[in-house]
């Protein structure tokens, strides 16, 4: 490989990108709008959920019950309805997502037995908010019903036996709030790595066909590897640039932590931007257009990285067989790889696995990726 | 003989079962302009796309500078320059940075490169444009910018797919200025032309028909193949007269030129009453028939309706 043509290749095709306005958009603007997105979109907790509240009793213990829900980051009680038709009504016309009856004989039972219960409607619709907003109602009634009770055992003296029942105390490691955007947002990257990278290189070599500019190249001394190694080292910088843009926005502006090492960081990014690169390439090789190139390699990148990853679903809540290809996608790797580094503090002793099964992928397309291309026009 | 820097023997080309060069034997000297001549399709593209090692072969043999290009494509590379038909310039590069990447990618040193491109922009009148983009220019600049893209690496062989093609009659003389002072230098040029004009300008010429050799020699040889003479006749119809006159006996061809025609005739001074006679019976007012020099393309148009006659009997 010949330095000097290669670096004369890297140097045309990184002013081609910095005077072409449709690639300079998805270099500087495509990770941002991504993360946005993602970041405020994805988002798979609820909070704020609107709740109707029907209370068929007006007790005083009916009404420290809503005040809790009241008082709960997860419910917005916004408004108390006096009949049935009309909680139902207001679930059906999008109004709220819960709505909580709580019966006549409320207060009396409670008094009575201690043992009475408390209708929530929930809108099912939308399957994820659904079960989300039905745990933390059956949250916020678990802790009233055990004050309730400690009161009970109060007034009947055996609060002191009662005061110290056995309780699980759950601790969350790594994302301690359970927040989705600190498991959402280290993934993007890898998504953001993939579409850009994807789109970029696989105008490489179909730009060229389709300028007539290949003609010349094929009819000169630089070498197939010449010109995919001259080629793709701009994006590889591009990249690593991206990456850190990324993961300044992450930490900067949505607050994920980045416990992990920088060097991990850098040096898993530049292995999943071969594998990227790589694919985008062969693929600018088989198709020569440019659009057509495009679309082949956001669908065989950003497809995969999205669904297969674990990078928003979980993979160990896939069926098994699903479970079994993830294990092929190359993406899975340092989705898992960036949720280490960003939320549990892994350097790249920590992630052996990862860079092994990246180093892999990296060396098996890059090897076809360096055969891809033959100087002949046919 | 030495100083033949290119030759060619029994070059077939086929594509999916079309012949495309068919039997191909020439050879071109150390400074001179071969040009290759031809309707389309007549395989002049493909043979100078095997040339330049951008197209592979079915048989035969080409040696450049002693190196079988069939055989070791990259080898001849250094030492050749090809511009395409299409010839692809970075369009959002600027003129320097053009020639710049041609000149490192053919390993130019930097001393010899700065004093070429100063030497190849003043030559082609394009030194103002040094910071312009390529994309910007005009269709014969392109073109000159092409060529000089071409030379920076000093060649010894530039082969030249149509470089006149869709160029401004100004452009086209500089142009072939160019060529001449390349070849005063010893460089070799093959290129290939729809305008026969040109090929008056070539040292040799190379007439390809269906992917054959017709005619292999210098203009002058080739106008000894016309058998009669040429005779023009002016008239605001020429075409008129053409159907009049053409495929009668004695005729061998005729051709619309402007306002006048061109008949290529066994024997003068036997047809020209015979003419006369078809000329009136078309009704069109016409000149007296002049008795004129065969051009290069008089010539062309006669051997190619040789062979679409031989071929229709």
């Amino acid at each position: 490989m010949n330095l000097r043509r290669t670096a004369a290749m890297s140097r045309k095709e990184f002013t081609q990108i910095r005077r072409d306005p449709h690639s300079l958009i998805i270099v500087l603007f495509l990770p941002l709008i991504q993360i946005l997105l993602l970041g405020y979109g994805a988002r798979l907790d609820a909070n704020h959920i609107p709740v109707y509240v029907l209370d068929q009793e007006g007790s005083q213990d009916s009404q420290a019950l809503l005040k809790a829900f009241q008082a709960s980051p997860y419910f917005d009680v916004i408004k108390a309805v006096n009949n049935y038709h009309a909680l139902v009504r207001a679930i059906d016309a999008d109004q709220c997502k819960l709505g909580i009856v709580i019966p006549w004989n409320f207060s009396e039972r409670l008094d009575d037995a201690g043992r009475t219960s408390v209708q929530a409607i929930v809108d099912g619709t939308d399957d994820n908010s659904a079960q989300l907003a039905e745990g933390y109602a059956q949250a916020v009634v678990a802790t009233y019903a055990s004050n309730v009770q400690l009161e009970w055992f109060g007034r009947h003296g055996l609060a002191q036996d009662a005061s110290n029942p056995l309780s699980v105390d759950y601790r969350t490691w790594f994302n301690e709030d359970l927040e989705s955007k600190n498991f959402i947002i280290p993934g993007t990257v890898a998504l953001v790595m993939a579409l850009m990278g994807a789109l970029l290189s696989s105008l490489t070599i179909a730009r060229e066909w389709e300028r007539g500019t290949m003609e010349q190249l094929i009819a000169s001394p630089v070498t197939a590897l010449e010109i995919m190694v001259g080629k793709l080292v701009p994006y590889v910088g591009i990249g690593l640039l991206d990456a850190a843009l990324c993961a300044v926005f992450a930490v900067g502006w949505f607050g994920v932590p980045f416990r992990g090492g920088l060097g991990a960081f850098f040096f898993t990014t530049i292995l999943f931007l071969i594998v990227i690169l790589g694919i985008g390439y062969m693929i600018s090789v088989a198709t020569k257009s440019q659009l057509g190139a495009s679309q082949y390699a956001v669908l065989v990148t950003l497809l995969p990285t999205s669904m297969l990853s674990g990078f928003a679903f979980p993979i160990d809540q896939m069926p098994a067989p699903i479970r079994a290809i993830t294990y092929l996608v190359y993406s899975r790797y340092y989705v898992s790889a960036l949720k280490r580094i960003f939320l549990g503090g892994a350097g790249i002793n920590d992630l052996v696995p990862e860079i092994v099964a990246m180093t892999i992928y990296a060396l098996v397309i890059g090897f076809f990726a360096t055969r891809a291309f033959h100087k002949s026009l046919q | 003989m030495s100083d033949e820097i290119v030759q060619v023997d029994g070059l077939t080309k086929r594509f999916a079962g079309v012949v495309a060069v068919d039997n191909l034997s020439f050879n071109a000297r150390k400074g001179e302009i071969l040009g290759l001549v031809g309707p389309d399709g007549a395989g002049k593209t493909t043979t100078l796309r095997i040339l330049a090692g951008v197209l592979s072969a079915d048989a035969g043999a080409v040696l450049v500078a002693g190196q079988d290009v069939l055989v070791q494509p990259e080898a001849v590379k250094s030492r050749i320059s090809y511009m395409p038909q299409q010839f692809g310039l970075y369009e959002d590069l600027t003129v320097t940075e053009n020639i710049r990447f041609y000149a490192d990618i053919f390993e130019v040193s930097r001393t010899v490169r700065q004093q070429r491109e100063d030497q190849l922009l003043e030559a082609s009148g394009m030194s103002r444009f040094r910071n312009r983009l390529a994309g910007q220019l005009s269709g014969g600049m392109k073109r000159k910018l092409g060529i000089a893209c071409a030379l920076i690496h000093t060649p010894q062989l530039l082969l030249l797919d149509e470089p006149t093609t869709g160029v401004d009659p100004v452009s086209r003389r500089e142009l072939w200025s160019i060529l001449y002072s390349l070849v005063f230098e010893g460089v070799t040029v093959l290129v290939s032309t729809a305008y026969l004009d040109e090929a008056e300008r070539c040292h040799r010429l190379l007439l390809m028909y269906q992917g054959r050799r017709l005619f292999f020699g210098t203009p002058d040889e080739l106008k000894n193949m016309l058998p009669g003479a040429v005779l023009s006749i002016s008239s605001p119809d020429p075409q008129a007269l053409q159907t009049a006159v053409a495929g009668e006996q004695g005729i061998l061809s005729a051709t619309a030129m402007g306002d006048t025609l061109h008949v290529v005739v066994d024997d003068p001074d036997r047809r020209l009453a015979q003419l006369r006679a078809g000329f009136e019976h078309a009704g069109v007012p016409f000149g007296e028939p002049r008795r004129i020099a065969a051009s290069v393309e008089d010539v062309f148009v006669y051997v190619i309706s040789q062979q679409e006659t031989q071929q229709g009997s």
